[in-house]
């Protein structure tokens, strides 16, 4: 386990950084808040970010073996898949981690 | 407090705090999981108060990533929080104590809420008691999940992909909302492209990659327009 200093230190890390982002925009000057380039991050990071985050989530997984895309592939498709059609956030979760658990069976690494 | 604030704050919540309740008991199995004393689970839920970002740092912190990665690492994927700002109707809280907590606690969830609805329609009382209860659920939740797995000693393996399955959910919301094909696109192609060239760093170099893509892009599109005009 990490020594309890260094927690410390990622929690109060984290969460200054994470306050300073939340304030940032009512920092901002009028000018910089109405810019067309704040909008255009504004509606086009938070997708991109979020892909990246899936990406670099599976990417930790070892793809040497033939099926091993799969087992993890399948289970994304599910979750987008069910999300697209309910708008649950918290059932496309649960389906896509119970397509998961099958997988791992059916599929042990 | 009027009655009718607390009553629509809990009405609010009503659509995402069991979500968020449940989020949370994974969020403390994994920290107890991940081999952190109990208490963490509280800790982390109390002062960052990040969900996504709370997953991720303990996984980072469990690996002993330096803290200027760490550091990085917050910026980036909380970096979509400070666009939250431009558009959460914080000017309807009218206390500075309320205006305080309602910046501390501007996650995905409260944004989602309060920006989905009439700034006119909303009283700063309901917005701030929305967000107390939000944050009551996600603690009390992983404090509950990490007490829960300290005490039955429980794991689950397939529990690690509750993680992925989130940003999963995110990723699919935002891309609809973002109404255009070719952001998501290139972000997919930047993830490539870093997991090719930097796979030790890949997060990071996709991230700045990303960034420049669609800084260049808004180059072109303003050109574009000023062209025409």
């Amino acid at each position: 386990m990490p020594d309890t200093g260094y927690l410390i230190a990622v929690v109060a890390v984290a969460a200054a950084i994470t306050v300073a982002l939340r304030a940032a925009p009512f920092a901002m000057t009028a000018t910089l808040r109405s810019s067309a380039l704040v909008a255009d991050l504004g509606r086009h990071l938070p997708a991109g970010i979020m892909i990246l985050l899936v990406v670099h989530l599976l990417g930790d997984v070892p793809l040497d073996g033939p099926l091993v895309g799969v087992r993890e592939l399948a289970p994304v498709a599910v979750t987008v898949a069910v999300h697209l059609w309910r708008r649950n956030a918290l059932l496309s979760m649960a389906t896509g981690t119970a397509s998961y658990a099958v997988a791992l069976a059916l599929l042990p690494g | 407090m009027r009655q009718v604030d607390l009553r629509d704050a809990l009405r609010d919540v009503a659509a995402v705090g069991p979500g968020m309740g449940v989020l949370g008991t994974s969020f403390g199995l994994l920290v107890v999981g991940s081999g952190l004393d109990w208490w963490w689970a509280p800790v982390f839920s109390v002062v960052v108060f990040a969900g996504s970002l709370e997953f991720l740092l303990v996984a980072l912190a469990v690996a002993g990533t330096p803290l200027a990665a760490i550091a990085v690492t917050t910026l980036l994927v909380n970096g979509r929080h400070a666009f939250y700002g431009l558009s959460f109707p914080l000017n309807r809280i009218r206390t500075r104590a309320g205006r305080v907590y309602g910046v501390l606690a501007l996650t995905d969830e409260a944004y989602a809420l309060y920006t989905a609805r009439p700034a006119a329609s909303l009283s700063g009382p309901r917005i701030v008691t929305g967000q107390a209860l939000m944050q009551a659920c996600w603690v009390v939740g992983g404090t509950t999940g990490a007490l829960a797995g300290s005490g039955f000693g429980l794991h689950v393996p397939a529990l690690e992909f509750v993680f992925t399955a989130l940003f999963v959910v995110l990723a699919t919301e935002a891309t609809v909302a973002g109404r255009e094909a070719t952001g998501p696109l290139l972000a997919v192609a930047c993830a490539l492209v870093a997991q090719l060239v930097a796979p030790g760093e890949m997060l990071l170099v996709a991230m700045g990659l990303f960034v420049a893509a669609l800084l260049v892009r808004h180059r072109f599109s303003s050109s574009r327009e000023a062209a025409r005009a």
